[in-house]
């Protein structure tokens, strides 16, 4: 495959994933708002920024924040940004994916474009509903149309990555505040701000069936971290994102093992024999940076691995 | 609304709706016989759109443009912001070819590239036809798409043009005419093919009921030129298409091609030449590059051989082409044939080198560095078409009875200044063709571009683009002037 396909794949992968968090979160926000002190929400607003590791913008108003993080393309993380780069990156390769990929990103990209915030501020969740959702189709259309090639595990490895990177950041933001709450809080407020980072990675249910209802900030840590089942815990995502590492060796017929493969299986043996008391005990908050380092090391290695790679060590081999 | 008799349709009158609008002048009509009797291959259309209900063609006109941006299919319109896409207008009532125009155009067409590959094989070696003296030396010398470089240099199997798309027209007797060759890097074929696709999903019934030859081969008949073209060493050769990028008006095309062929799909970056052979930068590490169908224009192609500042070229492709370890289709310099001055010699070329007569004619074209002919253009400005010999896509074009006089002094001056770089034709009245408008079927002109591959032998996939000026009145069909396209039906 060529190398600027796989980037664009992953490119293409990345964003989309990032479009889908960032729906979530915008949804989640301006919902929990209905049910929040206008001062509450302002700081509701501070973290689902923080989570997004976007720059804050002068006024925490939920109408110009909203602007911002969807519409703004002078914004280039926000919804319709990314959607866009997304749909850049598949139009530089669409002959690479099916039509059906293509068309269904193509809609979302069309869709997105036709609306304003005055059109959706009356019902947000009317206009980031569809959005997921359009993100979950492309992911199932990709599952049942594409080829099981490199293409497909840049694909895999562009959406672990991000995932994991940005599941890493959204815990160590509300974690911070979660764990240090003063015991008298009132619970109403904290089950709120506990649902609310549950949702945030679709995982409330998840979490329902598998510690009831009992809500606790070192369980919802342990399982949004370290969890290996659920999908869109940080575990999940690295071991996902070390698989398709390892298939891709094999695939590109490599005769050792590259740095991105390195990182990946070092990062995956970390989450895989951690303990969540000992974490907590440690310092949580260097743990979760240091996931993200890592993060994003990987993706540096596999750009200079597969993608960059100087014509000279080419050669050679 | 009248009813129409089945059997006997010269009782319908042309003009029940949906056809009130429909007119007919000296113009060839597809559809319509002097008269306003519809043509044999026509009737059943005629028929059907008599018992469509308007609203029903709109909606089917709907869903075909949904079906095209959904798709992509778009354009880039080059003088707007960078990357503006529009989809093609695309028109829902097929233009039809009975089987007896088809065989006379396709003998036509491969009499026509047969020769021009004989000629520009002379041209770049022994200059025959130059020294005969059939074709004078500054024409060719001075045309800007000759290149010097080619001089001496065998291209494999002598084969300069593998893909052609050459614009015929009909003129008022009904006789198609070859108005253009382009021999460079033709576009439109993906158009021809979605058409087609989209075609049968909107008129399922009407496209079954008619025996149309299918054209949806066409992809691994080009991918079978391609393949004729590797370095007799390589058995199994890689193909790639090499295209300026996404930013590319025909951007579209390139991925459609590239998809159907099952190629890679490259641009210059990803190609890098070491030792002359040209290599593609894989995940896997370098992989070899066999053939490369390139669809960017000579001057781009190469910054050390060529324009320097091209940065969407391959460094050495020349170089590795000039060794034989790597095809390109077309081959370098092959513009010097579709100059529009050129063009005027081809039925000398085809005699020349097949001793044969055209069976399709040339448009009469006048030959503006000869005194006479000249004189004669710039006293009928207003009643001619002038195209420069170098542009394509109908930019550089005066059009004289839709002219203005300010538009005229400026070719007048340019013409004087440059007489080399234009040629004059009479204002043709393009034939016309049904085509569905605001709810109506009107008459409007139409072209026909049918595409020619020339690999082991010449081969053309039963069909073309039939291109549509949509303004009323309008002669001009490239999509960048406002022009559309519409499916084109060869019958068996």
């Amino acid at each position: 495959m060529l190398s600027r396909v796989a980037d664009s794949l992953y490119w293409m992968s990345r964003y989309l994933e990032r479009v889908e968090h960032t729906a979530r979160l915008l949804d989640l926000t301006l919902n929990q708002a209905l049910d929040q002190s206008p001062d509450v929400a302002r700081q509701r607003w501070q973290l689902t920024l923080a989570s997004l590791r976007s720059p804050e913008p002068e006024t925490l108003e939920a109408y110009p924040v909203t602007q911002f993080l969807t519409f703004d393309t002078q914004n280039k993380d926000s919804l319709v940004s990314c959607i866009m780069a997304a749909r850049e990156n598949a139009r530089q390769i669409r002959e690479q994916i099916s039509s059906e990929m293509w068309e269904q990103l193509n809609h979302l990209y069309l869709e997105v474009r036709s609306a304003d915030i005055n059109s959706i501020y009356a019902q947000p969740h009317g206009f980031y509903g569809p959005i997921k959702s359009a993100a979950h189709m492309f992911q199932g259309i990709t599952d049942s149309t594409l080829m099981r090639n490199e293409g497909w595990h840049f694909i895999q490895l562009g959406r672990s990555i991000e995932r994991a990177s940005a599941t890493a950041t959204l815990l160590d933001v509300h974690l911070r505040s979660l764990l240090n709450l003063p015991e008298q809080t009132s619970r109403g407020q904290d089950y709120i701000s506990y649902v609310a980072l549950l949702k945030s990675c679709t995982s409330f249910e998840a979490y329902c069936q598998t510690y009831t209802a009992d809500l606790r900030p070192e369980r919802i840590a342990e399982f949004l971290l370290l969890n290996s089942e659920l999908p869109r815990s940080v575990r999940f995502a690295v071991d996902s994102a070390q698989s398709s590492l390892e298939a891709l060796a094999k695939l590109s017929g490599a005769r050792k093992i590259g740095r991105s493969q390195r990182l990946a299986g070092k990062l995956r043996a970390t989450l895989d024999y951690a303990q969540v008391d000992e974490i907590i005990a440690d310092d949580i908050h260097s743990f979760l940076q240091n996931v993200q380092r890592q993060c994003s090391l990987i993706h540096t290695a596999i750009h200079q691995q597969y993608i960059a790679y100087s014509v000279d060590t080419a050669m050679v081999a | 609304m009248a009813q129409p008799n089945l059997t006997d349709p010269k009782s319908v009158s042309a003009f029940s709706p949906p056809f009130a609008n429909y007119q007919l002048d000296a113009a060839f009509d597809e559809m319509f016989a002097t008269g306003g009797t519809p043509r044999i291959q026509y009737q059943a259309l005629y028929h059907r759109l008599l018992e469509l209900v308007p609203s029903e063609l709109k909606q089917r006109q709907q869903t075909a443009d949904v079906a095209f941006l959904n798709q992509g299919i778009t354009f880039t319109v080059y003088g707007h912001d960078a990357g503006t896409e529009k989809i093609f207008p695309y028109d829902l009532l097929p233009r039809i070819i009975t089987s007896d125009e088809w065989e006379t155009i396709e003998r036509g067409l491969k009499q026509r590239i047969t020769a021009l590959n004989l000629f520009l094989k002379d041209l770049y070696h022994d200059e025959k036809i130059l020294k005969d003296g059939l074709i004078p030396r500054e024409l060719v010398y001075s045309c800007k798409h000759y290149r010097r470089e080619m001089r001496g240099l065998r291209v494999r199997k002598d084969i300069y043009v593998s893909v052609v798309g050459t614009d015929l027209v009909r003129l008022n007797d009904g006789q198609f005419a070859v108005l253009e060759d382009n021999l460079r890097v033709p576009s439109g074929v993906s158009y021809m093919l979605a058409n087609r696709q989209v075609m049968k999903k909107v008129f399922p019934g009407l496209f079954g009921s008619y025996n149309v030859r299918p054209i949806d081969h066409y992809g691994q008949a080009l991918l079978a030129t391609l393949r004729a073209m590797a370095p007799a060493n390589r058995p199994d050769p890689t193909i790639v298409l090499l295209t300026p990028g996404v930013f590319n008006s025909a951007y579209y095309e390139h991925t459609f091609l590239a998809r159907q062929m099952g190629i890679e799909l490259v641009e210059g970056r990803d190609l890098i030449v070491h030792d002359n052979v040209v290599y593609m930068r894989t995940t896997a590490g370098l992989r070899r590059v066999d053939v490369i169908y390139r669809r960017i224009d000579d001057d781009f192609i190469d910054p050390l051989a060529f324009r320097p500042d091209s940065i969407l070229g391959v460094p050495g492709l020349f170089n590795a082409y000039r060794a034989g370890n790597v095809a390109l289709a077309n081959a370098i310099g092959t513009g010097v044939a579709d100059d529009k001055a050129m063009y005027a010699y081809v039925p000398q070329i085809i005699k020349y080198y097949l001793g044969e007569d055209p069976i399709i004619p040339n448009v009469e074209t006048y030959l503006l560095d000869d005194d006479t002919q000249r004189q004669h253009v710039l006293d009928n400005l207003d009643k001619l078409v002038v195209k420069a010999v170098g542009e394509s896509g109908g930019y550089g074009m005066l059009i004289g009875p839709h002219s203005t006089a300010v538009e005229r002094e400026e070719f007048r001056r340019r013409i004087i200044a440059d007489p080399r770089n234009y040629i004059a034709q009479p204002t043709l009245a393009l034939s016309r063709a049904p085509c569905f408008i605001e709810g109506q079927v009107e008459a409007r002109h139409v072209d026909l571009r049918p595409y020619i591959l020339y690999g082991d032998q010449a081969t053309i996939v039963p069909g073309g683009l039939t291109r549509v000026a949509l303004k009323r009145g309008s002669l001009v069909v490239n999509s960048s002037q406002g022009g559309g396209s519409k499916d084109t039906w060869v019958l068996f």
